[in-house]
């Protein structure tokens, strides 16, 4: 019994490799199919997961909008997703003419992978986590890039000009945030010196990178809503403008599936804001008692998706322009600038006998204190170059 | 650390399967009526007029070029970062320059008006 509470995962694992060598398996085989049978479950789970955010995300932003929400289906409206999935199975798949059959209907099937593809690598509890490779960070962003992938193939592949334009601005928005998405994402590995999302977790026992690099997190959370495409970076499909953008042609499942899959993206920045900034699974008592790990790992998420939220349903959609600007103009520079100045501090803290936490906390105050300043001193400059010069002393002497 | 693939090596097939096979089950269940109306483009009621697969504004790629830059620039960035507790402060200083001959690319881009959205 003991055993279940301090070790439930590899007792799971253990009871099955019993169960299936003793039914004549090898051992490698039943390994695979123990792994195969695990992808499995994991798959379901996140499907079912985002169905049930779905739900969750339109509970709070009716409360944000002072509504109520679904509440008609079952409890609470709890069965709201269900009712959804099976009106939109029984709509009717329409394709549209000269639209390129094989990449549209590849499309919606490939932005689902692409969020389900990046939980093979987060560490859901101590000794849990799908794949341990040591690229885990640079596998996190090359299957995100899948999903900005899928949205230009459905822009694209839908001989529609408003699909199209969503496509553009794919181009504009999503592979433009995802440089001070991939450069923030240098701290944590510069801070753990590994790529390995397990080790990245384990290294922050006792002081989550939070604290270490504030600055970054906010970067990478900043940016990985942009790539999600949340408001208030909608751009791609912006209503009031290209009318739903890049997904105008979908119907039935299809359209389901591009909205369950920006959802659960959604929730997927939040676990990877909690795994490389909040610790992961890191809480008291988590490392003798994974499920402990697990509760705290969901527990951080949460309130990372709440975040999320928040932001979304509280800020007014940027203008292209305005988006491109905050990207280049100054989170690039910015993240540039963090990445220096946390490498270079920690190194010199560690030379010179300083206290890490201190360096580093105090470097990206610094930083923050700069940044207000030389925006602020822009701010000016623009300022006095848009408005005519007034001399207040003749201002004065004729009042 | 090979084993280690297999796990992810299984889920994305099974991420590919899992939307698949709804949408499959659906285009079986649902009714089926085309129409030449109801399978023309969507343009808010109007027809499309000529191709659909316009000239784009010049602006979107110089942002794609500006972003592959630095995208090739995050790749030699990782391994430096990864090995950073084994490294002295000189290497740091010498990935800090290779960071730093790329802001001065991003400054000449954003000087040379590239970053504007005109």
């Amino acid at each position: 019994m003991i055993v279940v509470l301090t070790d439930p995962f590899g007792w799971i694992g253990q009871t099955l490799l019993g169960l299936l060598t003793r039914l004549g398996l090898p051992v490698t085989t039943a390994n695979l199919l123990i792994t195969l049978l695990s992808a499995v479950v994991l798959g379901s789970i996140c499907m079912t997961l985002g169905a049930l955010i779905t739900w969750v995300e339109r509970k709070v932003v009716a409360r944000f909008q002072d509504r109520i929400g679904p509440n008609r289906v079952g409890p609470f409206g709890l069965l709201q997703p269900i009712a959804d999935g099976i009106k939109l199975l029984t709509k009717e798949t329409v394709t549209p003419n000269g639209a390129d059959t094989v990449v549209y209907n590849l499309a919606p099937v490939l932005a689902v992978m692409s969020v389900i593809g990046v939980w093979a690598v987060i560490p859901l509890a101590p000794r849990l986590v799908g794949s341990d490779i040591n690229v885990g960070v640079l596998y996190v962003v090359s299957i995100g890039a899948i999903g900005t992938l899928s949205i230009m193939m459905a822009g694209w592949a839908s001989n529609n000009k408003y699909a199209l334009l969503g496509a553009f601005r794919t181009v504009a928005q999503l592979v433009s945030y995802e440089v001070p998405m991939v450069l923030a994402l240098l701290v944590p590995t510069l801070l753990a010196g590994s790529m390995g999302m397990a080790a990245i977790v384990e290294k922050q026992a006792g002081l989550p990178f939070i604290v270490l690099a504030p600055l970054a997190a906010l970067i990478f959370f900043i940016s990985s809503m942009a790539e999600a495409g949340k408001a208030p970076f909608d751009l791609l499909e912006a209503e009031s403008e290209i009318v739903a953008g890049y997904n105008i042609e979908y119907g039935g499942l299809k359209f389901g599936m591009f909205y369950l899959g920006e959802f659960f993206h959604g929730f997927t920045i939040a676990a990877l804001v909690a795994v490389l900034f909040l610790g992961g699974w890191q809480g008291p008592l988590a490392s003798s008692y994974p499920l402990l790990g697990l509760i705290y790992f969901l527990a951080k998420t949460a309130v990372v998706y709440f975040g999320v939220m928040w932001v979304r349903f509280s800020f007014p959609r940027l203008r292209i322009d305005q988006l491109n600007a905050f990207n280049w103009k100054f989170l690039t520079p910015l993240t540039l600038a963090v990445v220096v100045v946390t490498a270079v501090t920690d190194k010199l803290a560690a030379q010179m006998g300083f206290s890490r936490t201190g360096a580093l906390l105090g470097a990206n105050v610094l930083l923050v204190l700069a940044t207000v300043w030389l925006i602020g001193a822009y701010a000016r400059s623009a300022r006095r170059r848009l408005e005519p010069i007034v001399d207040e002393s003749a201002a004065a002497a004729q009042a | 650390m090979l084993d280690q693939w297999i796990f992810a090596a299984f889920l994305l097939p099974i991420g590919l399967v899992i939307p698949a096979v709804p949408i499959l089950l659906a285009a079986l269940l649902s009714p089926h009526k085309p129409n030449s109306i109801k399978q023309s483009t969507y343009e808010c009621g109007v027809e499309t007029v000529g191709e659909t697969w316009v000239q784009f504004k010049v602006q979107y790629y110089i942002f794609a070029l500006v972003f592959v830059v630095f995208d090739v620039e995050a790749v030699f960035l990782f391994p430096w970062a990864a090995a950073y507790n084994m490294m002295p402060l000189y290497m740091v200083l010498e990935g800090v320059l290779f960071i730093l001959i790329l802001a001065a690319g991003l400054i000449y881009a954003w000087r040379k008006g590239a970053l504007e959205w005109v």
